[in-house]
């Protein structure tokens, strides 16, 4: 029998099994940290104990900082859908729902999903790396003597900034990529008209689908920042562990928003 | 009694790097706390301050704040001088509101002072020497007018001219504050200057314990090893010990 239970152990099935568990594992433990770190930061900001210099640079971080790479990113996938779905709806008879079409697409997935792969890669590595690396170099440790909280200090700020900026950066960068879209379909198939591109627009799209897509927005503000200050914050070692953070940070925060947005689909439109 | 430690237990990863430590430090006394590297010396300093949580043993302080000099200044890099010497004037719930921008400029002007530093507010920690660094991270840590001041060892990485500045300032603190302070060193110069009492840790135990004198007359083993220098010895020194 002992025999058999070590050969059982030296099976890739048995080593597959136990990797797989490590990450469920690893997977409840993260996400349970995140959850912990999320109530530590509701309880400061019900104390409204927020530190509005911080909140300040973070907001103008997040939102300008990251307008350029977020406008290029949503107004090219804009241009690519345009490009190709104009010809064909063209073609087809549809020319008067071109604009319904990118509109209904960019305002209830692609702008905001969009603009949050690009803060992530833009915002989030950043806020992982710059709290990796207080913590690396102990200044968060620093912090904790000096009896100041980091979820107060260093959480609150960031997470406020994602809640509030993220919707401005998500309708802005929708309504550049819908513009886009218009030009796009208009050079792109014959007799479509600016007019007709905006009217139809309109024809579809309406304010309820706007403020979920604002709601939206701002759950994945939250939880970028969340998740990108979490995994920081947990570095561990040198420049190694620093890199390691930043990349859980992304990783994370793409499944994130992702799930978010399973929910928000599930939950609105389903 | 003003620091009091007794029977305290960290293990990290399976090891014990404290077993079962005791010790005191009395009102306005400096412990130094010696030993090769890895022996648990700022572990001992990090459960004082709360950074980490022992496996078991009791802490007994007097009241009153305590601050720590890390051992790479661990300034804010992000911050200049006077927001990293305000700090926690600025920040901690105690203190808010309580100083005026004004207030906090003279609080910081007079701590860099006593350090022997003036006029780099401005600064970025980035922009400063080594030694100014150190100096500056005992100016933040004395602002609060601590009771307790842990110093996690304040001359690393220095010249042995900066050393003597260093250590003198831990000297000047010391009459000035009255506070108690736990320096964690290996170098002997601040052991002979600056302390009143020296701990030795190897193994997770404490395997000396008396005066920088009785550090200096060598007749246990360890101290022996320590003072010396050498490499054979009681005290066993592997490549993962450091």
């Amino acid at each position: 029998m002992a025999n058999i239970g070590l050969y059982l152990k030296q099976t890739i099935t048995y080593q597959i099994t136990l990797m797989f568990l490590e990450n469920v594992r690893e997977f409840f433990e993260t996400f349970g940290i995140i959850a912990y770190r999320f109530c530590q930061v509701l309880k400061y900001l019900l104390t409204f104990r927020i530190n509005r210099k911080q909140l300040t640079e973070q907001a103008s971080r997040f939102a300008v900082d990251s307008l350029p790479i977020t406008l290029s990113i949503v107004s090219l996938t804009a241009i690519i859908l345009a490009m190709q779905v104009a010809p064909e709806m063209v073609k087809q008879g549809g020319k008067d729902y071109i604009g319904l079409l990118v509109a209904l697409t960019m305002v209830r997935e692609i702008g905001v999903i969009m603009s949050g792969f690009a803060i992530i890669s833009m915002i989030g590595s950043s806020q992982a790396s710059e709290l990796a690396t207080m913590r690396v170099t102990e200044q968060i440790d620093a912090m904790i003597a000096l009896r100041v909280s980091p979820f107060q200090y260093l959480f609150l700020p960031r997470v406020l900034a994602g809640v509030i900026m993220m919707p401005f950066v998500v309708i802005l960068s929708t309504t550049i990529g819908i513009i886009a879209g218009g030009l796009t379909s208009m050079g792109a198939a014959k007799d479509v008209t600016w007019l007709c591109y905006v009217t139809s627009v309109w024809q579809g799209l309406y304010i309820r689908d706007i403020n979920i897509m604002l709601l939206k927005a701002s759950c994945f503000g939250g939880a970028i920042s969340l998740i990108s200050s979490s995994c920081g914050y947990d570095a561990k070692g040198g420049a190694k562990g620093v890199g390691i953070a930043t990349t859980k940070a992304v990783v994370w925060s793409f499944v994130a928003i992702v799930i978010i947005d399973g929910i928000f689909a599930a939950g609105f439109y389903f | 009694m003003s620091i009091k430690v007794e029977h305290l237990t960290k293990i990290f990863d399976d090891k014990k790097v404290l077993d079962n430590i005791s010790f005191s430090v009395e009102d306005g006394e400096v412990l130094s706390i010696v030993g090769f590297s890895g022996s648990g010396k700022s572990t001992i300093l990090k459960i004082l301050c709360g950074l980490l949580q022992a496996d078991s043993g009791e802490i007994e302080i007097s009241e009153g704040d305590i601050a720590m000099v890390f051992q790479y200044s661990a300034l804010f890099d992000s911050l200049n001088v006077f927001d990293n010497i305000s700090f926690a004037l600025q920040e901690r719930k105690e203190f808010k509101g309580k100083y005026t921008y004004n207030d906090l400029k003279e609080i910081v002007k007079k701590s860099l002072n006593t350090v022997g530093l003036s006029g780099i507010e401005d600064k970025f920690p980035h922009e400063l020497s080594g030694g100014m660094q150190k100096r500056v991270s005992l100016a933040r840590a004395i602002v609060t007018k601590p009771k307790f001041i842990l110093y996690d060892e304040p001359t690393a990485g220095l010249d042995p001219v900066a050393s003597t500045v260093i250590e003198d300032y831990i000297l000047r603190l010391r009459d000035e504050t009255k506070a108690t302070s736990i320096v964690v060193t290996h170098q002997m110069s601040t052991i002979r200057r600056c302390s009143d009492k020296v701990i030795m840790l190897y193994d997770g135990h404490i395997v000396f314990r008396g005066t920088p004198d009785d550090l200096l007359k060598q007749d246990n083993p360890y101290t022996k090893q320590f003072v010396s220098a050498e490499t054979e010895g009681p005290m066993k020194i592997t490549a993962s010990s450091f």
